[in-house]
């Protein structure tokens, strides 16, 4: 149901000379149900700006939120919808802010015209519009929720593969979390970009923190190490818990002639004999 | 038809590929690598792929087949400078290029080389068991 621009016209000139006591009321509803976690004058603020904003659409005679004439009030919705889902509130509670504005409507044409038919069929064009304006808020809201997570996400990634110099030639990667399929895929190409820029010959991957290996895992695993040797660079695999080995062994996972060590201390140890073996050859030479 | 320039560097045959590698290249290459081993008695090839985006399958046949060859004639094969993009194609494409010695840079394909050639003369017999400063890529 759609406002005719009538009606529109006489909503606009409600909201304009009731501005006080809409916007009073209205703040009194949202504030119960937000119990307190935004203060009263922030929420007077934006519902102030939300009723100027209704009022400017109504007053261009908006038939439905699409058209043109409400462009400032979508643009003010979506900025709530953007602020709360950043604060952490939820959809429903995002929503309600706005369909609270229907209560104080309803109170203030009560008041006013004392209930005749009129009034009534105005209320219920009215209402369609705010619900469709309430609507609006829960798109955006999500949207703006999704947008947070895809970014949380992007950031656990890069906080969660790092590559550290561990000894001169030698770069070590602690992998810690579930390691999937994008991950290793981001794990496998910073080690080997890390081996092309440091010219370091060994390469220790540390699985301690990863919680569980699965043939994917150890799949994932062999093929950082096999691209690694293609480079020229030897891979240990550390860092192997006792519950992993022999998970490792049920599955029938195959590590090959890969070197593999208990701990980090063990593989560091063994990649520095390694390299103290080609220096002394060296030297021979 | 482009050529890929051939170097000697004391005991070492340097092979900087700089141009796409075309099948007819590739095949010329492995043709003047071994004119060149018996024409200078080097014991050493060392191949820099470092410019290369793509090796595909043949050039991953062809490098192996240049490391048998030189092995035939005395020299030891190093492949230098693979990129990461090419060592993950290749691992995802299930080419491992078994029989390749590789080295990250020059520098360090040098160093493999000298030691390959200590072994040779520290133990003949076992010249395969103890060169195995970096380990052929596993077929898992």
């Amino acid at each position: 149901m759609t406002l005719s621009a009538d009606e529109a016209a006489r909503f606009a000139a409600l909201l304009e000379e009731h501005q006080e006591s809409l916007v009073t009321t209205w703040t009194e509803h949202v504030a119960s149900t937000l119990r307190g976690r935004l203060s009263h004058a922030e929420l007077q603020r934006q519902n102030s700006e939300l009723r100027r904003g209704f009022r400017q659409a109504l007053a261009g005679s908006a038939q439905d939120l699409a058209g043109e004439p409400a462009a400032e009030l979508r643009a003010q919705l979506a900025e709530l919808s953007a602020t709360r889902a950043r604060q952490g509130f939820t959809a429903t509670e995002t929503a309600v802010s706005i369909f609270s504005f229907k209560d104080a409507v309803l109170t203030t044409i009560d008041a006013a015209s004392g209930g005749d038919a009129i009034a009534l069929r105005d209320y219920v064009a009215f209402s369609s519009f705010v619900d469709e304006a309430a609507l609006f808020t829960f798109d955006s809201y999500v949207r703006v929720r999704e947008e947070l997570i895809a970014d949380q996400a992007e950031q656990l990634l890069e906080l969660s593969t790092p590559v550290v110099k561990l000894w001169e030639g030698v770069v070590a990667v602690p992998l810690v979390g579930t390691l999937d399929s994008a991950r290793a895929q981001v794990v496998m190409e910073r080690l080997l970009q890390t081996l092309v820029d440091t010219g370091s010959p060994y390469a220790i991957i540390d699985i301690t923190g990863v919680p569980a290996v699965d043939t994917q895992v150890a799949q994932h695993v062999l093929k950082t190490v096999v691209a690694a040797r293609l480079m020229g660079a030897d891979c240990i695999i550390s860092g192997i818990r006792p519950q992993i080995a022999q998970t490792i062994v049920a599955l029938g996972i195959e590590f090959g002639d890969i070197a593999t060590k208990a701990s980090l201390a063990d593989a560091l140890r063994y990649v520095l004999a390694k390299a103290g073996q080609t220096k002394q050859k060296r030297r021979e030479l | 038809m482009e050529r890929v320039p051939v170097l000697k560097i004391g005991d070492i045959l340097l092979v900087s590929i700089q141009i796409d590698m075309e099948d007819q290249v590739a095949l010329q290459l492995q043709e003047d690598l071994a004119d060149r081993i018996v024409a200078t008695g080097c014991h050493g090839v060392i191949i820099d792929i470092s410019a290369l985006d793509i090796v595909d399958s043949f050039v991953g046949r062809t490098l192996a087949t240049i490391a048998a060859i030189s092995k035939v004639l005395d020299a030891e094969t190093v492949v230098v400078g693979m990129r990461p993009a090419v060592a993950i194609t290749l691992v995802e494409l299930g080419l491992s290029l078994p029989g390749i010695r590789t080295a990250l840079n020059v520098e360090l394909g040098m160093e493999l080389l000298a030691r390959v050639r200590v072994d040779h003369f520290d133990d003949d017999d076992e010249e395969d068991a103890g060169a195995t400063g970096t380990p052929a890529a596993s077929d898992s």
